[in-house]
């Protein structure tokens, strides 16, 4: 934090979405998972163990996979924050959630936005990954509802998809 | 129950104008798909697409009291007076149409919500939508007997209807209680003492003087801090000096010793005659243990309360609306009327996982801090505080007398499965479900269930299944361990002793899933034995048939992986194929978790497992794959999914590692450390 050119105010601006947001820059160690919900009212990012063991709070930063709940607002700060609202209608996300659809890959649904997220991160690195590889991919992701197998085919029906999309 | 009111047809159906349908029901959506079921259900018997159909459920005073949502009942129980409301609904619109068309109502029919004219020279154009013919509603009571559609004439029950909540829940926009905010509101974090029951001695306030706007919030035993931001909030929790006195647990390693040496009056129940057993007879003995289990819910409990001078209303996601208004207004001290609990669905909970705990500490706090508050528990909290999942132990005796099983006696000792809060509630308790499937559903002639329930080391709740998942892991190990000394393939003396039609059912179905033959349940792939085990069970003695074989692999080194779970599954009439389907995947999943992985553990102060590596649910890679056989019966009651595969599982898996390695795995986690215990006491020639 010390010395960053962004956290001289009080308020701090991150790049969330593709948008430049203002927040409270007055715990620059607060984690980015409550920067999130509570100050930007995006709420898709669960919060959850708060130690990165179940990858409910998954965002993007510059397209990479990380945990909100062990990411703080200082270590964002010149980087872009992609979270599940801002996925939009990129052709993987669609993709995903089509094919959310089709498996009804669901039940409570509290992972499922993390689990959208890194669906997505996996499938712009790998446009085609067997279903060892998409369960190593989610590994670091939870589900108590035991809803793996539908997610697993989930990804590969989003993956067909993607192949087939003109 | 308030008496009369649930009987009006208002009391469940609402149509607007426009011909909107508002569903009222006393059941909730766990997260188990039920919303979208109970809208199938209405789309048939009312006659209305489900897409126009919102669900509304668990509000007190606006829906019905249905009672908790819990043990299955759901489609069970909840459903039929809902299909009831419904079709008297539909009967009311149809002879309101007639005396408005002046004709009679053989006349008539409905179609996609309106009522139309199905003979005569103007039947095409003559249509009534149902908000047209609604006026200020139905003001009847529910028929005690209407006229329900026909199974054939089903257009939605029996299809797999999309989930409604499924887009919200995939673009990250749905409304979970964790996400529920009120304008005005303080956040809430409790504090925990070091030790179970250890009270709080001195609090130092000026340890958290740093985090702007934060007080301390002291009410009995309740410890708390609230402040106007979540973070500092949560670092002034976790930075508050509290000095604590006593408190405590005692050994976990006697937790079972404890379970029968404890003071507790034994419910015996007696089936058949009473038989003599034979010096030839083959008698065979087994003890199994199941351990505190934590219902683990993904997403922690919370809950926003908003306590005022004149009344209450607190948003969480409870079970039973109802019973927690009940609850929250004698703490209150509150009328009922004056409380208002509103269900908005959270992460799944499995049972009682610490949600209406939450709901009752942000009743405390709000009416402390004279504010709305939002309370959330952490992961930590609920691991090492939510009411658990209780241990039990079962003692089976059997005896067999030519290839027959002539006697059977499961002893289980377990503590209540239902969450007793507070002395007076004691008196409630005692012998809750721990005895679910204690009783077999074989045919054998003498059938005696001996339970005991003791007081808990922690405190214990219902977890999905309650006593169901012990029993049958005991049962249906010890009915694998007749037949080998019997000299008998599992699969066909489990036929042997089943008269019942629908049992033999699922059990052949599931065994036609792996191609079973007798004596083809062994073989090894490289270093790895693996085995076929098999199970079955009717949930609770009158509900859902399941049949489950597990293909299990065993490394060297004693780890247990299940490849593959196959499935027969009959719940009578399915409302939503692939909503039944997702239940009995989750629920093999999830139980394939807890039958491998899943123990609390805890020291002399309290629970230590408290993350996700202490307490390890399964993860992608360890899941089995899932095939499933379900035998639809429309002619028969729906019966509730969302427990049965839970119980058959542990069991499967036990007989797969029996199957592959002689070893009789008796206690539950098979970890590594357990299949190495049982090899040693299966070297010894030990059978417990």
């Amino acid at each position: 934090m010390i010395g960053h050119p962004a956290l001289a105010s009080d308020t701090a601006v991150l790049v969330v979405n593709g948008k430049a947001c203002v927040v409270s820059a007055a715990d620059p160690n607060k984690p980015l998972v409550f920067v999130l919900r509570d100050e930007l009212g995006l709420r898709g990012t669960k919060v959850s163990c708060g130690h990165g063991q179940c990858g409910a709070c998954a965002v993007l930063i510059d397209g990479v996979e990380a945990r909100a709940c062990t990411t703080a607002l200082v270590d964002v700060l010149d980087h872009e924050v992609t979270t599940v609202e801002g996925l939009g209608e990129s052709d993987i996300a669609c993709s995903l959630r089509d094919a959310i659809d089709v498996e009804q890959a669901s039940q409570c649904g509290y992972c499922l936005p993390g689990m959208v997220v890194a669906a997505t991160a996996l499938l712009a690195r790998n446009s085609d990954p067997s279903e060892e590889a998409i369960a190593d991919a989610l590994a670091p992701h939870l589900c108590r509802c035991g809803t793996y197998g539908r997610v697993v085919r989930t990804v590969r029906r989003a993956a067909h998809a993607g192949a087939v999309r003109p | 129950m308030n008496g009369t009111p649930e009987l009006l047809v208002d009391r469940w159906i609402a149509i607007d104008r426009d011909g909107g349908v508002r569903v009222l029901v006393g059941k909730v959506d766990l997260g188990t798909g039920i919303r979208t079921a109970f809208a199938q259900i209405v789309a048939d018997e009312l006659d209305v697409p489900p897409e126009r159909i919102t669900v509304v459920e668990g509000r007190t005073g606006i829906t019905p009291d249905q009672g908790s949502t819990v043990g299955s009942q759901s489609l069970q129980s909840g459903a039929p007076p809902l299909r009831a409301a419904a079709a008297t609904a539909r009967a009311v619109l149809l002879r309101r149409a007639a005396q408005r068309l002046g004709v009679t109502v053989d006349r008539l029919d409905t179609r996609d919500g309106a009522v139309i004219l199905i003979d005569g020279p103007h039947a095409a154009a003559t249509s009534l939508s149902y908000g047209e013919l609604v006026g200020d509603g139905f003001g009847c009571e529910v028929d005690a007997l209407p006229a329900l559609r026909a199974p054939s004439a089903y257009r939605w029950v029996g299809h797999s209807t999309p989930r409604v909540d499924l887009p919200a829940k995939a673009h990250g926009t749905f409304t979970y209680v964790q996400d529920v905010a009120v304008p005005g509101m303080l956040h809430v974090r409790i504090v925990r003492p070091p030790a179970v029951g250890a009270h709080c001695a001195d609090v130092d306030a000026a340890s958290i003087q740093r985090f702007a706007g934060t007080r301390i919030v002291h009410e009995g035993e309740l410890l708390a801090v609230a402040g106007p931001e979540q973070w500092s909030t949560a670092e002034a929790a976790r930075a508050l000096a509290v000095q604590w006195t006593g408190g405590g647990l005692p050994d976990e390693r006697d937790t079972f010793d404890r379970l029968r040496d404890a003071a507790g009056d034994p419910v015996v129940t007696r089936a058949g005659a009473a038989i003599e057993v034979l010096a030839t007879d083959a008698t065979c003995e087994a003890d199994y243990r199941w351990p505190f289990q934590s219902h683990a819910s993904l997403g922690p409990p919370c809950a926003v309360a908003d306590v005022r001078k004149d009344g209450a209303t607190i948003w969480c996601s409870s079970q039973g609306v109802y019973a927690l208004r009940a609850r929250l207004a004698a703490q209150l001290g509150f009328d009922d009327d004056a409380v208002r609990v509103v269900y908005v669905e959270g992460s799944g909970c499995f049972g009682d996982n610490g949600s209406d705990d939450a709901a009752a500490q942000a009743a405390t706090i709000s009416r402390s801090v004279g504010a709305p508050v939002r309370l959330q528990w952490s992961a930590a909290e609920q691991l090492g505080w939510d009411p658990k999942g209780p241990a039990m132990c079962s003692e089976l005796r059997g005896v067999v007398r030519e290839g027959r099983i002539v006697a059977w006696e499961h002893d289980v000792w377990t503590p209540p499965h239902l969450h007793l809060r507070g002395a007076g509630a004691r008196a409630l308790g005692g012998a809750v479900a721990g005895d679910r499937n204690a009783a077999v559903d074989y045919d054998v002639p003498q059938r005696v269930v001996v339970h005991v329930a003791p007081h808990a080391d922690l405190e214990t709740s219902a977890f999905r299944s309650l006593g169901a998942a012990h029993n049958v892991f005991a049962n249906e190990s010890f009915v694998d361990e007749l037949a080998h000394v019997a000299g008998a393939d599992p699969l066909a003396f489990r036929l042997d002793h089943l008269s019942d039609a629908r049992a033999r059912d699922v059990l052949e179905r599931a065994a036609d899933l792996v191609a079973w033959r007798a004596g083809e349940h062994a073989w090894t792939y490289g270093a790895l034995r693996c085995g076929l085990g098999i199970a079955f069970a009717r949930y609770n003695g009158h509900g859902a048939y399941v049949a489950a074989v597990a293909t299990c692999t065993i490394a060297e080194d004693g780890a247990v992986g299940v490849r593959e779970l196959a499935i027969a599954h009959d719940c009578g009439l399915v409302v939503n194929p692939d909503g039944l389907r997702n239940q009995i995947e989750g629920n093999a999943i999830q139980a394939t978790s807890r039958a491998l992985l899943e123990e609390v553990r805890f020291d002399r102060e309290r629970v230590t497992s408290t993350d996700w590596s202490a307490y390890p649910i399964l993860r992608f890679p360890a899941a089995p794959a899932v095939r499933i056989a379900v035998i639809d019966r429309p002619d028969q009651p729906a019966l509730g999914a969302g427990e049965p595969t839970t119980i058959v599982v542990a069991p499967a898996i036990a007989n797969a590692v029996f199957a592959a390695t002689g070893v009789r795995l008796r206690r539950v986690p098979f970890t590594k450390a357990r299949f190495v215990d049982a090899l040693a006491l299966f070297a010894e020639g030990i059978r417990r």
